[in-house]
């Protein structure tokens, strides 16, 4: 039977890997062969047992609607969880994710895909008033614990995460990324370390419009998950980048942090720095370590995080992992590898390697990339 | 009835003297704070009955002319009627009192930190370097807002809307705990202090008031209000960084603490503020606190007194419902919370409740923090755990445990030559550092000791850089509370389960 869960007797999932993204500030579209040129060169920093691709902007014609990846092991699980939905959204439109067979791809679950938003009387109206984003996120949640052999792996609006088991390129060819188009792409190679392949467990890892790629392994991870169930999220997958997504989910959605204090949670400038900002920086800087101290990511990582508004890509605070960044024109491109980014861009006007814990942020309309020194004046 | 002349009780050590390398200085004599050895004439005597084993003689006898070993005269085995049990029905048969005894309890109870294993970092996650890479230990007590509170300025850069709460502010997460003037000397508080301001980090004036020469210190000591109140002023109450309301002690809950008159002299009357002589008996309970809304009103009596610019610390010692009593204490208003464990010093208890009341701090720290965790009012009160922590692989497993902080009460006084020998309640310490006796303080040296306690804080501080290091984070705050980097060896699965943690190979 193919796991789309993980169901492996493994407290913890963890990986090491391959990631790259490309965004367009000006929206202009491109198609999937560029990410997937540039994902294939890191073609060693997987070992076929996951690979996986985000777009934002594929679904222009459904853009106000909530996109369900789904994938089910079985019918029956199949129609559970469209019961489930029919009972609290209205469906839009449903199909098939189309998939093409490659050689490379054998077996797969029956992925499907729904636009959907929720019912304004949905039965949990009874109860409490939730925002249409927080009761996606529940109902996210409830499928991917509850409903045995079904897995939401992507529900943001106008954007879809396409992954699987097996290396990156052969997952692009077996979604056909090539004839889709959207202005942003993240992508991501897989080395999982202590759990065969699951389908669940390719990244991307998303909730809402949050994307999120991940190279690492949190030393930290305990704590985060603790933490974060302190809020009631449910950490069903036992990765980290599930960890990274609901912190960010708590600090920027829930808690209305600012991106950038929100990223500076993640990677904390150490005391020895902030005892030496001016007087207001520092009771900033020193209430969000006191604060949210448990949500800091120790250990290595290098992420890329896509969102509505843009993309960030970040390392920890001591640079453990590798991440390179380039922009040309209206495009910036973040790779593990910097011949990543010279298969698809081999000039760059600007390549560079971020510092530690100073986020790279691009953001949509506007050429507009900050390293946090820019934003927070460190 | 007539009385026995005699005594079943045996001495418990001999006092032994080489009188071939004895040079008949009389150090011992002068140091030995029991009276155990006198001179004859033409030799020092030794009076073993008066022998307690704390080490003094032999450590300052130029000569080392003597060794002090257990008596060989044999009870009978058995190992149901044990010698402790036998003696102790001489004794109170003797005597019709309650057994007494300083430090904590002597029973050999399962210590769970020993089994308690540590994470380490290999290949798939690197290791820190704690030699060339920061490590950051500083940590915060005090209530923590659950989110930031964020409004953007006119140049577009984020702000703090409101104040955080008051802070303790640690360059380490150990704090000193709470020993008060008269259970210990003063030199013994001025020790503590000097390191405290040296290390950044806190001592605890316990529950007998602020001595005039500690008042310089006020930044690095809490100020504790327990059931006697004594020493307890306004001005007291804004002395220090925090206040710390008592309401247990791990050696005895349930009971108040007692100093006997006849070590309350002059100075200690002043500063307890009760009569020359009396004895000092803290109420079990606090006769305004029956009931938790009754201790919410006394924090937030407190908090009035001092302008809500100083933490309120609640102690209390670890007994069976502890998760539902300290969740009580945060919803009450306590921006910290000390739980005490059944194996933390005291400076005089009955051996009936020392040795069978409450419970390992371990576990009650476990189900502390997972209580709030479920709760979701971890983040309303730091959590500072103690009873006898004994090493920093102690105070790390706490930490991971869910501990913001850890006390060392006994630790300290080891660092003062204490050899933990249990009679505190006597007064009559050679070391100088639980007795009054004026020839007996003065030879504990404040600055000398306040240098060693520095040291072992310091050591004890590397030694976690080190394992913060191995498991590879590089703060504090990603260690607390990380049960996933515990593991048990030897335990049961109901003790897996009250800790929180996994089995060694799972």
């Amino acid at each position: 039977m193919l796991k789309i869960k993980n169901k492996f007797n493994a407290e913890r999932d963890i990986s090491g890997c391959g990631l790259c993204g490309i965004i367009n500030t000006k929206k202009i579209k491109t198609n999937g062969s560029d990410i997937k040129k540039c994902i294939s060169v890191e073609h060693d920093r997987g070992n076929g047992l996951g690979g996986g691709f985000a777009v934002y902007g594929n679904y222009p014609d459904y853009a106000e609607l909530y996109a369900f990846h789904i994938m089910y092991d079985n019918l029956s699980a199949k129609s559970d969880v469209e019961e489930y939905i029919k009972n609290n959204f209205i469906i839009e439109k449903e199909e098939p994710i189309p998939t093409f067979k490659t050689s490379k791809i054998y077996d797969h679950p029956y992925l499907h895909r729904y636009f959907i938003k929720p019912k304004s009387d949905r039965p949990d109206k009874l109860f409490r008033e939730l925002g249409d984003d927080d009761f996606v996120v529940n109902s996210v949640m409830l499928i991917n614990q509850n409903y045995d052999g079904a897995y939401v792996f992507s529900s943001g609006k106008n954007m879809g995460a396409f992954k699987g088991v097996g290396y990156p390129e052969d997952i692009a060819d077996f979604y056909k990324l090539e004839e889709i188009e959207g202005y942003m792409w993240t992508a991501h190679n897989r080395f999982p370390t202590n759990t065969p392949g699951w389908w669940g467990g390719a990244h991307p890892f998303t909730l809402l419009d949050w994307s999120i790629v991940h190279n690492g392994e949190i030393s930290s991870y305990g704590i985060n998950k603790r933490y974060l169930e302190m809020y009631k999220y449910n950490l069903a997958l036992k990765t980290d980048t599930e960890a990274i997504t609901y912190i960010l989910d708590l600090l920027i959605r829930r808690h209305k942090l600012p991106i950038s204090l929100a990223l500076t949670v993640l990677a904390s400038p150490f005391y020895q720095k902030i005892d030496k900002m001016d007087s207001e920086k520092k009771e900033l800087l020193t209430a969000l370590r006191q604060i949210y101290g448990s949500a800091l990511l120790n250990g290595p990582f290098a992420i890329v995080f896509g969102h509505s508004n843009g993309m960030v890509a970040m390392n920890d605070r001591i640079k453990l992992r590798p991440l390179v960044a380039a922009t040309m024109g209206c495009f910036t491109y973040v790779a593990s590898e910097e011949a990543a980014i010279r298969a698809v861009c081999p000039s760059p006007d600007m390549i560079w390697s971020p510092k530690a814990g100073e986020p790279v942020i691009v953001e949509f309309e506007e050429k507009n990339i900050h390293q946090k020194g820019g934003l927070l004046g460190l | 009835m007539t009385k026995s002349s005699f005594s079943n009780i045996q001495s418990e050590y001999l006092a032994l003297i080489d009188h071939n390398k004895c040079v008949r200085c009389k150090r011992c004599i002068q140091n030995c704070g029991w009276g155990t050895y006198s001179f004859g004439g033409d030799k020092i005597l030794a009076d073993h009955s008066k022998c307690v084993a704390c080490g003094r003689c032999y450590t300052y006898c130029p000569e080392g002319a003597i060794s002090i070993v257990k008596n060989p005269t044999v009870l009978r085995e058995n190992a149901n009627w044990k010698e402790g049990l036998i003696k102790n029905i001489w004794k109170q048969s003797e005597t019709g009192g309650i057994v007494i005894s300083g430090m904590g309890t002597t029973f050999k109870y399962k210590k769970y930190f020993d089994h308690i294993l540590l994470d380490a970092c290999q290949v798939t996650n690197p290791s820190i370097d704690p030699l060339r890479e920061p490590m950051e230990l500083r940590t915060y007590l005090g209530k923590k807002p659950s989110r930031l509170d964020v409004g953007i300025d006119d140049n577009g850069e984020p702000v703090l809307k409101s104040k955080m709460p008051p802070q303790i502010e640690l360059q380490t997460p150990f704090v000193f705990g709470a020993m008060s003037y008269g259970s210990i000397s003063l030199n013994a508080q001025k020790a503590m202090a000097l390191a405290a301001r040296a290390l950044g980090i806190v001592m605890n004036t316990g529950e007998g008031g602020l001595h005039d020469d500690l008042v310089p210190f006020g930044k690095n000591i809490i100020v504790q209000v327990a059931s006697g109140r004594f020493g307890v002023h306004r001005d007291y109450l804004n002395s220090g960084v925090a206040v710390e309301i008592k309401i247990g002690q791990g050696a005895k809950p349930g009971i108040g603490g007692h100093l006997p008159g006849e070590k309350i002299g002059a100075d200690i009357s002043k500063t307890r503020m009760i009569p020359v002589g009396t004895d000092a008996i803290s109420p079990a309970p606090h006769h305004d606190i029956y009931s938790i809304e009754d201790l919410r009103q006394l924090i937030y009596a407190v908090k009035e007194a001092t302008d809500y610019e100083k933490p309120v610390s609640v102690k209390v010692a670890a007994v069976h419902n502890i998760a539902a009593i300290v969740s009580g204490i945060v919803r009450a208003g306590a921006d910290i919370v000390y739980i005490d464990g059944y194996t933390g010093g005291t400076g005089a208890a009955p051996n009936i409740i020392k040795d069978h009341v409450g419970i390992p701090i371990e576990l009650a720290l476990a189900q502390v923090d997972e209580r709030l965790r479920d709760e979701g009012i971890r983040n309303e009160a730091s959590i500072i755990a103690a009873g006898s922590i004994r090493s920093s692989a102690d105070a790390v497993k706490a930490i991971a445990l869910g501990a913001d902080a850890v006390a060392i009460g006994t630790a300290a006084l080891v660092v003062m030559g204490c050899h933990v020998c249990g009679k505190c309640n006597t007064g009559n310490c050679s070391w100088g550092i639980t007795t009054q006796r004026p020839e007996l303080v003065r030879r504990l040296d404040p600055e000398v000791y306040g240098e060693r306690l520095y040291n072992l804080i310091s050591a004890w501080s590397h030694e976690i850089q080190e394992v913060l290091g191995a498991m590879g984070v590089n703060s504090i705050e990603s260690l607390r509370g990380s049960r996933e980097r515990l593991r048990g060896v030897e335990l049961t699965d109901a003790e897996l389960k009250a800790l929180g943690i996994k089995h060694a190979g799972l």
